[in-house]
């Protein structure tokens, strides 16, 4: 599977992460050779087995549902890059 | 008495309940240690006025009549992906920068709880991406080892590259690592330390920022198996805060280092024995696996047939769930923000922000994570994935159940190389976890004990691979491998 700069592109995108387009060739060309890398798994024999979900087989456990902890806004947002009035404040999220 | 902060953990506990020394000493020496070892890279933050409150506050208690745990008044070095209280924590990364957490990791809760102390936040692999501690945003960690008659700086190995930097150059009394691909364990081979990665769950994650959520594990990084076995003790158990942690009852680890192996039964697997494996490795292994049976152990060729593809699975998996956990960096509630231009929206600010906040490994792996998720191919590649790693885990249970108690190989295929060397390529730097990934991917736990030099003088470590749960039997054969290998060499001191 070789990946095109559409492709990379729409990666990134995906990822949020912003790449200059001088810089999505050799983007594309690192995906290509981690790819190729990967590329051994289609050499195993993987019929009838399960995709692992969980390493070490485990119940999840359940507790009660109640209010065990917050009401620390101070806390929360005290490495706000900017916080304002008790808020999160960002750039303008609905058109 | 030796140099305090050249004790062992188990030493210095001695010292410290006899009355014969002060945990303010210790701090003192090691912090003193610290601050002429910056050469090193090691220590990232320093936290040394809480590390001497924390030492008169176990001095307190030391010199009360009840009996305090092990790891009372010892300092240590802590990684800096676990979230100290009031402590920087950046996670080796510019996307972090100024983060203050506000709340304790389980783990150092648990270690501070026991009265040890913190002096400061070491370095790491961004985000515990690498095996060479090169890509952290604090400038690389640098290996107190070097060749003979050679001053090129090496790497210490990664993620974990500032904490075994700092037990090995005697910075601190023990440190903290987590283990995702190797990451404790690679790191220990390549400073000639000891590094044990539990069983997955053993280790509560909560507090510990996320790599890769089913394979990340907190572990100590010692001078000694017993110091280990001492640390994971003081370290691990249940957490209600971390649903993937084990609710089973944590034994006294050390008291099972009896050092009696006869009738363990070793596999030794055909398939850890790689092409163009460098011979010293080779005879290493095989000296190790002698040093077993002289210790009565009974030892077995087995096989491992996925091995080979634990690395492609790793590499898929590890960034998949990095793609996941990271999403959470959008410069919203914490960490760096990009400078947004007029007009630059919310995505802009995701975008620049990410951008200019990650570094480029981990970029490389959110993005790969984030294509072998993605509509059209999550099947070809994370399920197949996902697939490969029931049958990695399968292959070491049937040897499980087939009667084998622990497995010896290597714990890196090389030495600890030049920093810069391996930069390019990075498929490269993911062939130094070989011997290691697999371990993570079966959810095992693993140790790696230092065994050997190498011809040019450097260490050399052997890896030991235990049962779901058995670590204390997994030490007490690391236990007795350590004795039989002899190792006690230390780095000449440069910094």
């Amino acid at each position: 599977m070789s990946i095109d700069l559409e492709t990379a592109a729409r990666v990134a995108t995906l990822a949020r992460i912003r790449v200059e387009d001088e810089a999505l060739p050799a983007l594309a060309d690192e995906f290509n050779a981690i790819l190729g890398f990967i590329e051994q798994l289609s050499e195993v024999d993987v019929d009838g087995v399960d995709p692992m979900t969980s390493v070490t087989p485990m119940r999840l456990k359940r507790r009660e549902d109640v209010v065990t902890d917050g009401q620390m806004p101070e806390r929360v947002l005290s490495n706000a890059p900017d916080a304002r009035e008790g808020f999160f404040a960002v750039p303008k999220v609905v058109e | 008495m030796p140099e305090l902060n050249t004790l062992t953990i188990a030493e210095a506990r001695d010292l410290l309940r006899a009355g014969k020394v002060t945990s303010v000493e210790l701090t003192q020496t090691c912090l003193k240690q610290a601050t002429g070892a910056r050469a090193l890279g090691a220590f990232v933050h320093d936290s040394s006025d809480l590390a001497l409150e924390q030492a008169k506050a176990a001095d307190v208690r030391l010199q009360g009549g009840e009996e305090t745990p092990a790891m009372c008044g010892i300092p240590l070095g802590i990684k800096d992906l676990f979230c100290t209280r009031g402590v920087p924590g950046q996670a080796g990364s510019r996307i972090l920068e100024g983060f203050r957490p506000e709340y304790e990791s389980t783990v150092t809760r648990n270690l501070f709880d026991d009265g040890a102390v913190m002096l400061g936040k070491l370095n790491m692999d961004e985000f515990a991406m690498g095996s060479s501690n090169e890509t952290s945003v604090y400038g690389n960690a640098v290996n107190p080892w070097r060749r003979s008659g050679d001053d090129t700086p090496l790497t210490p190995g990664g993620s974990s590259g500032g904490s075994a930097s700092a037990v090995a150059a005697d910075l601190c009394l023990a440190a903290t690592g987590t283990d995702t691909g190797g990451s404790i364990r690679q790191p220990a081979a390549f400073t000639g330390i000891t590094g044990l990665k539990p069983t997955y769950g053993r280790c509560s994650r909560w507090g510990i920022v996320a790599f890769a959520s089913s394979l990340d594990q907190a572990g100590p990084m010692t001078k000694s198996v017993r110091d280990a076995a001492i640390m994971l003790g003081a370290m691990c158990g249940h957490d209600p805060k971390d649903s993937t942690s084990a609710d089973l009852p944590v034994p006294d680890f050390e008291a099972l280092l009896t050092g009696d192996i006869r009738g363990k039964v070793i596999g030794i697997p055909r398939e850890y024995r790689m092409e163009g494996m460098p011979a010293e490795i080779e005879t290493l292994w095989a000296d190790g696996t002698a040093m077993l049976r002289d210790a009565g152990a009974e030892i077995r060729d087995i096989a491992l047939p996925h091995t080979r593809y634990a690395l492609p699975a790793y590499y898929v998996i590890a960034p998949a769930e990095a793609s996941s956990n990271l999403a959470r960096y959008d410069g919203v509630r914490y960490g760096h923000r990009a400078h947004l231009e007029q007009g630059d929206g919310i995505t802009e600010m995701y975008e620049k922000t990410r951008a200019e906040g990650f570094g480029d490994e981990v970029k490389r792996r959110v993005m790969v994570g984030t294509y072998v998720l993605s509509a059209g191919f999550y099947d070809a590649y994370y399920n197949r994935a996902r697939k490969v790693r029931t049958l990695i885990k399968r292959d070491f249970e049937q040897v499980f159940a087939d009667g084998v108690d622990a497995i010896l190989t290597p714990a890196t295929p090389s030495a600890a190389f030049p920093l810069g060397m391996q930069s390019d390529d990075p498929v490269q730097m993911y062939l130094n976890d070989v011997f290691t990934v697999t371990v993570n991917l079966a959810g095992l736990p693993g140790i790696s004990v230092p065994a050997g030099l190498d011809a040019q003088g450097l260490p050399l470590g052997l890896q030991l691979i235990g049962r779901p749960w058995e670590e204390g039997d997994l030490l007490n054969t690391a236990h007795a491998l350590e004795r039989a290998a002899g190792f006690v060499a230390k780095p000449d001191k440069w910094w």
